[in-house]
């Protein structure tokens, strides 16, 4: 809007200039050369400006802000464009363009004029999901693997620690989705224990983290219908070595496609 | 010394007397001093020769594996040995000499093997050679007939073995069976064998994503109960060991059905099921699974419920109502609730002695969580004793028949195997290799 007043403005005055003004304006004293050049080599000229001038990152996802840094040498005015315009000699500047910008850093001094560029990449973010969701071209089992995590758990323990909390939260989100993507979907909540505890008891303990994993994220708003739990006790780990390692990744409840 | 011989007889039958009340925790019999049996290496005559080493060598096994009787030294024997009962008084053998240092026995099993009708043939015979005269001295004396190969040697030495044992109330382990899981196919699976390792066989055959494990057998040896995990949930499978065949068992809805044992009339299924929601408790079903009713009612995981074999009146279990696994006891109507072990590490796998006083589990306590040695306990009186000292995890202690022998899973050579044991802790067999095999029940 306000181009096409400006637009319309330059128009006007080039009508002006164009018919002819009465009136004569002094033409602009033009300096003579002798003014500038020096008469005689008793000093060195003034050196250009050196500029450094970056952007970082250089490239950035829409609605993400980048910072530019610069340092100039030899020079008296310092200027950024598009949007940022007179600057110090050296400093850094917080910039959120929402499209691809080059930015251009012209510096003067004595020794002359100087320019720089900096490009910024704005890559487009990710479609919204919920707008335009994926084609489910994963299994379910592929989306299962690649989306939740296992929650882990104490020794002899069903409760649901501070980390599977955590971990349990974050799952729930991604298995509404999931859900959503994948109507029909059953998944499994399986319960698994280390090698240690007895192999009858752990069927049960293996229950009980597969339940309270469920109940958790029933709370968090995930469709109870959709989840089953099943227990493995300590009949299928993922790992077989005799240290705490191996073992705490065992005692999980972990996420499969049901039928 | 006649005083002092007469005096001591009488301290040993008091003695005798007091610990015939009830088995020994030590080594699940009545106790009582350990008679001494000389066992003479017998012989064939003709082709029946061929398969003696055989005989003699079972023989020993059985008389030495039941822990009933103490073998004296085969170096200590007299030079001549008798065959027959009309070999003593002649040839310089007299029944004396079996008696006396250094043999210093109380019996001698004798006699020989010939070939009748392309068949084993054995004459064997028990002598108590304490009696001065060897006419009166005859304990068995019986002809024991098998096929004329190493097969039918054992047999014959097993049936021999039997009916010696069979004079000091001890019952033979010859014809009883242990059921186990094996995953030597590459799936667990309930497999059989005999007492002494011999004809390993799988009982189920299920492949695929299947893991068939927690066998038990009725006390009327008709029925076979386990679990089974699939990708679905936990399930109690039933069988004849009759037909080989499936029975119905119907599963409570339940995330977990599992661990399940027979009452001793074989009427009744006791197993953990998740039931009603909420932990795995102890459930009590018909054997069908009809009439489903709950023993236990506690936010803790319970398994592993065993009903006493003798009296049908009352339940071990694992319960980890007090934090960790521990041993409980109950009525079999889930009264009267108390903890046998002492609440230190983790405390599972509880097993009855037929007898009903004694049972085995596996106890971590001193070690390190996993590390299961196998215990004994008299429930009455909470004694317990310690059977292994950390070789591997052992884990899943039954009883055999014969209350004196206990069969386990132990992982001291490597892979878990199973391995049988007296009752004391001594005399440790090894009984399987091939894979990873678990989960040992002994039965009749």
């Amino acid at each position: 809007m306000t181009k096409r007043y400006a637009t319309a403005l330059t128009l006007t005055l080039a009508l002006f200039a164009v018919a002819g003004c009465k009136k004569k304006v002094p033409a602009p004293a033009i300096p003579k050369p002798a003014d500038t050049k020096p008469v005689t080599q008793t000093a060195p000229p003034p050196p250009k400006p050196a500029i450094t001038f970056s952007a970082e990152p250089s490239t950035i996802e829409r609605g993400q802000c980048a910072t530019l840094r610069w340092d100039v040498a030899n020079a008296t005015q310092v200027a950024i464009n598009p949007g940022v315009g007179n600057v110090a000699a050296n400093g850094t500047q917080r910039v959120c363009p929402t499209s691809s910008t080059t930015y251009t850093l012209s510096a003067t001094g004595p020794g002359g004029a100087e320019t720089a560029t900096a490009s910024l990449n704005v890559a487009p973010p990710p479609p919204a999901p919920v707008k335009d969701p994926p084609k489910p071209k994963l299994t379910l089992s592929e989306v299962l693997s690649s989306q939740l995590q296992d929650a882990l758990f104490d020794y002899d323990k069903s409760e649901v620690r501070e980390d599977a909390r955590n971990v349990l939260t974050r799952n729930s989100e991604a298995l509404k989705q999931i859900f959503r993507d994948y109507p029909d979907a059953v998944v499994n909540v399986e319960g698994h224990c280390d090698e240690r505890g007895s192999a009858e008891y752990n069927l049960g303990l293996g229950d009980r983290r597969a339940t309270a994993s469920k109940e958790f994220l029933t709370q968090l708003g995930v469709a109870e219908d959709k989840l089953k739990t099943v227990s493995f006790g300590k009949e299928r780990p993922v790992c077989t070595d005799a240290n705490e390692g191996c073992y705490q990744r065992n005692r999980r409840a972990h996420f499969s496609a049901g039928q | 010394m006649r005083v002092l011989f007469i005096l001591f007889a009488a301290l040993a039958a008091a003695l005798f007397m007091m610990a015939a009340q009830q088995p020994d925790i030590r080594t699940g019999i009545r106790g009582g001093e350990i008679p001494v049996i000389a066992i003479a290496d017998m012989r064939g005559s003709g082709e029946a020769q061929t398969h003696m080493s055989v005989f003699n060598r079972t023989l020993f096994d059985e008389i030495e594996g039941s822990g009933a009787l103490k073998i004296a030294p085969k170096s200590m024997y007299p030079l001549s040995v008798p065959q027959q009962p009309r070999d003593f008084g002649s040839r310089g053998i007299a029944i004396g000499d079996w008696a006396k240092p250094p043999v210093s026995a109380h019996y001698l099993a004798f006699g020989y093997s010939a070939v009748q009708d392309g068949r084993l043939v054995l004459f064997g015979y028990l002598f108590d050679v304490r009696q001065p005269d060897a006419a009166n001295a005859q304990v068995v004396g019986k002809l024991y007939f098998g096929d004329l190969n190493a097969e039918g040697a054992r047999k014959v030495a097993q049936e021999f073995a039997a009916d010696i044992l069979a004079r000091f109330g001890s019952k033979s382990l010859a014809g009883s069976k242990i059921y186990f899981v094996s995953d030597r196919s590459g799936t667990k699976e309930i497999w059989s064998m005999d007492y002494d390792g011999q004809n390993q066989q799988p009982v189920t055959r299920f492949g695929g994503q299947t893991i068939s494990f927690m066998p038990a057998i009725s006390k009327d040896n008709t029925r076979l109960a386990f679990t089974q995990l699939s990708q679905r949930n936990p399930a109690i499978l039933l069988w004849s060991l009759e037909t080989g065949r499936r029975l119905p068992f119907v599963n409570p809805q339940a995330s977990v059905n599992a661990s399940p044992d027979f009452t001793p009339d074989s009427k009744n299924i006791v197993f953990s099921s998740s039931s009603g929601g909420g932990f795995a408790n102890i459930f009590i079903a018909g054997i069908d699974g009809s009439g489903l009713r709950p023993l236990t009612r506690v936010r803790a995981v319970e398994t592993e419920p065993k009903v006493n074999p003798q009296t049908g009146t009352e339940i071990v279990m694992t319960s980890g109502r007090g934090g960790t696994p521990q041993i409980y006891r109950m009525t079999i109507d889930g009264a009267d609730i108390e903890r046998l072990t002492s609440g230190e590490g983790d405390a599972v796998n509880p097993s009855w002695h037929p007898g009903g006083q004694l049972i085995a589990f596996c106890w971590t306590r001193g070690f390190e969580p996993g590390n299961y040695n196998i215990f004994t306990m008299d429930v009455a009186k909470r004694e317990y004793l310690q059977l292994t000292h950390g070789a591997g995890r052992n884990e899943n202690p039954t009883w055999a028949p014969d209350g004196r022998h206990i069969v386990f899973s132990s992982t001291r050579g490597g892979s878990a195997q199973i391995y049988s044991m007296l009752a004391d802790g001594t005399q440790i067999k090894k009984l399987t290799g091939l894979g990873r095999n678990t989960m040992p029940v002994w039965t009749k």
